[in-house]
């Protein structure tokens, strides 16, 4: 199949975005070509492939670009449905569930922990936006029960969109909790999410693609610098 | 009211919402029958709140009981369950690009348009330019075809941007800018929009959403 197609995902080792599609492309068995972009600059290919928002995940497809993490998620599920176990559930009402709850992480859950990753130093809205992501987890610690029914994961048997949407942060979570000094992940909060958490790591599409915490932390170091050094600019 | 919910099809809805308005755009289109309820934002019903309880923001689709939240999820919803006259395209591909494209209408027009009425002097230049950026960027996609779906096909993206042609209006007015002037393959297209009679039964008329920004403003005392 790798010989007659050509794929090409451009990203970056530390994106949880990029993992995504990374997730997306091992469950289904594609080979692919991986072209990790550098912090803080953007190749010519990318800006060429994604000239709306100039962001990895690009998925190159036989020269045709797919941006944004979910579509190219979802396209992968389209492209090779046969190849592996369905990403996106079957039935429309579970499908939109599945898109409700990968919305909520990115728009809603993410900013927050996003805002304590760069935070400079602890203060009260580290500590609110701390409160808020725990919060926002017992919301998803709910929404699992539903979904998984039992089973292992969101999508059930197999790794589904709202394990992807979400594990893919994972790597994240435990390095805003050494960076900022909180505590995010509690068993005796989200006791199935920790469950969760740990089958999702080490499922086989998944294993080695999160990052090592304490690069993660480095790069998140660079991240806030960088930021922090435009503001005052 | 708990019956009526149990039963077939409703939406909860908020007369001048462009994202409900995508909802009763996409079920026009689909000749599906449903109930609609008028929310009052400043006193949301309990079903509202029950069956939203994430966000408790209106549009919410109803359907056997069982609610569907988000404008353009309830749309692929739609799409799914009545698959007739198709809003989005088969090829894979295509899917992608009308999906990236609503995508974008969905984080860009809206954000854009209130900083475009609520703000003044220097912030309200930005917004007009990032506005027309916008524009010029969706007239780009959809470039000489009669729709963003192609020929025949009011698609997807149609769906997602046609409710905000009835903002157009008040963004010109406040931003000081015409649209024909900048965009005019947009302003055509929008003009085709309004001949479509799903979508000119699904929107309310310019100077109406004008009157009610201009509430809106008083509201937020600017001005």
């Amino acid at each position: 199949m790798a010989g007659d197609q050509e794929l090409k995902l451009l990203g970056s080792w530390a994106s949880p975005f990029v993992i995504r599609a990374r997730i997306a492309l091992n469950l289904k068995g594609v080979g692919y070509e991986f072209l990790e972009e550098g912090l803080g600059t953007k190749s010519e290919l990318l800006l060429k492939s994604n000239p709306v928002y100039k962001q990895i995940p690009v998925l190159i497809h036989n020269g045709k670009p797919i941006c944004e993490s979910m579509i190219i998620v979802q396209y992968i599920d389209e492209v090779w449905a046969a190849a592996g176990p369905s990403i996106l559930p079957s039935d429309p009402y579970d499908r939109a569930i599945a898109r409700f709850w990968a919305v909520y992480i990115d728009d809603k859950w993410f900013p927050l922990l996003w805002k304590i990753i760069i935070a400079k130093a602890d203060d009260e809205e580290t500590a609110e936006a701390a409160e808020q992501v725990i919060a926002g987890l017992q919301l998803l610690e709910e929404a699992f029960e539903k979904c998984s029914k039992g089973k292992d994961f969101f999508g059930g048997k197999s790794v589904g969109c709202i394990d992807i949407a979400l594990g893919c942060y994972f790597g994240w979570v435990k390095a805003a909790e050494k960076m900022a000094g909180v505590k995010l992940l509690d068993k005796e909060k989200i006791p199935l999410l920790m469950g969760w958490a740990e089958r999702f790591c080490s499922a086989d599409a998944v294993k080695e693609l999160m990052p090592e915490v304490d690069k993660l932390i480095e790069h998140g170091k660079m991240v806030r610098a960088r930021l922090n050094a435009a503001a005052t600019n | 009211m708990a019956a009526a919910a149990e039963k077939g099809v409703v939406l909860l809805d908020f007369w001048v919402s462009p994202f409900g308005q995508r909802c009763r755009i996409a079920l026009a289109e689909k000749g599906v029958e449903y109930e609609y309820k008028e929310e009052n934002l400043s006193d949301k019903s309990p079903l509202l709140l029950k069956m939203n309880p994430v966000h408790k923001k209106i549009p919410v689709l109803i359907h056997h009981g069982k609610p569907i939240c988000e404008s353009l999820i309830i749309v692929q919803y739609i799409e799914e369950v009545w698959s007739h006259n198709p809003l989005l395209p088969s090829n894979p591909y295509e899917r992608a690009k009308a999906r990236f494209w609503a995508d974008f209408v969905d984080k860009k027009v809206a954000e854009c348009g209130t900083r475009l009425w609520k703000l003044k002097g220097e912030a309200q230049e930005e917004a007009k330019k990032d506005m027309i950026e916008i524009l010029k960027l969706l007239e780009g996609e959809l470039g000489d075809k009669k729709y963003f779906g192609g020929e025949k096909t009011f698609g997807f993206v149609d769906v997602a941007l046609a409710p905000f042609t009835a903002w157009f209006y008040t963004y010109e007015t406040c931003g000081k800018f015409s649209i024909e002037n900048e965009c005019p393959k947009l302003a055509a297209w929008a003009k085709r929009c309004k001949e479509r009679k799903t979508v000119s039964e699904s929107l309310h008329d310019p100077h109406k959403v004008y009157e009610y920004v201009g509430k809106l403003k008083k509201k937020y005392g600017v001005e």
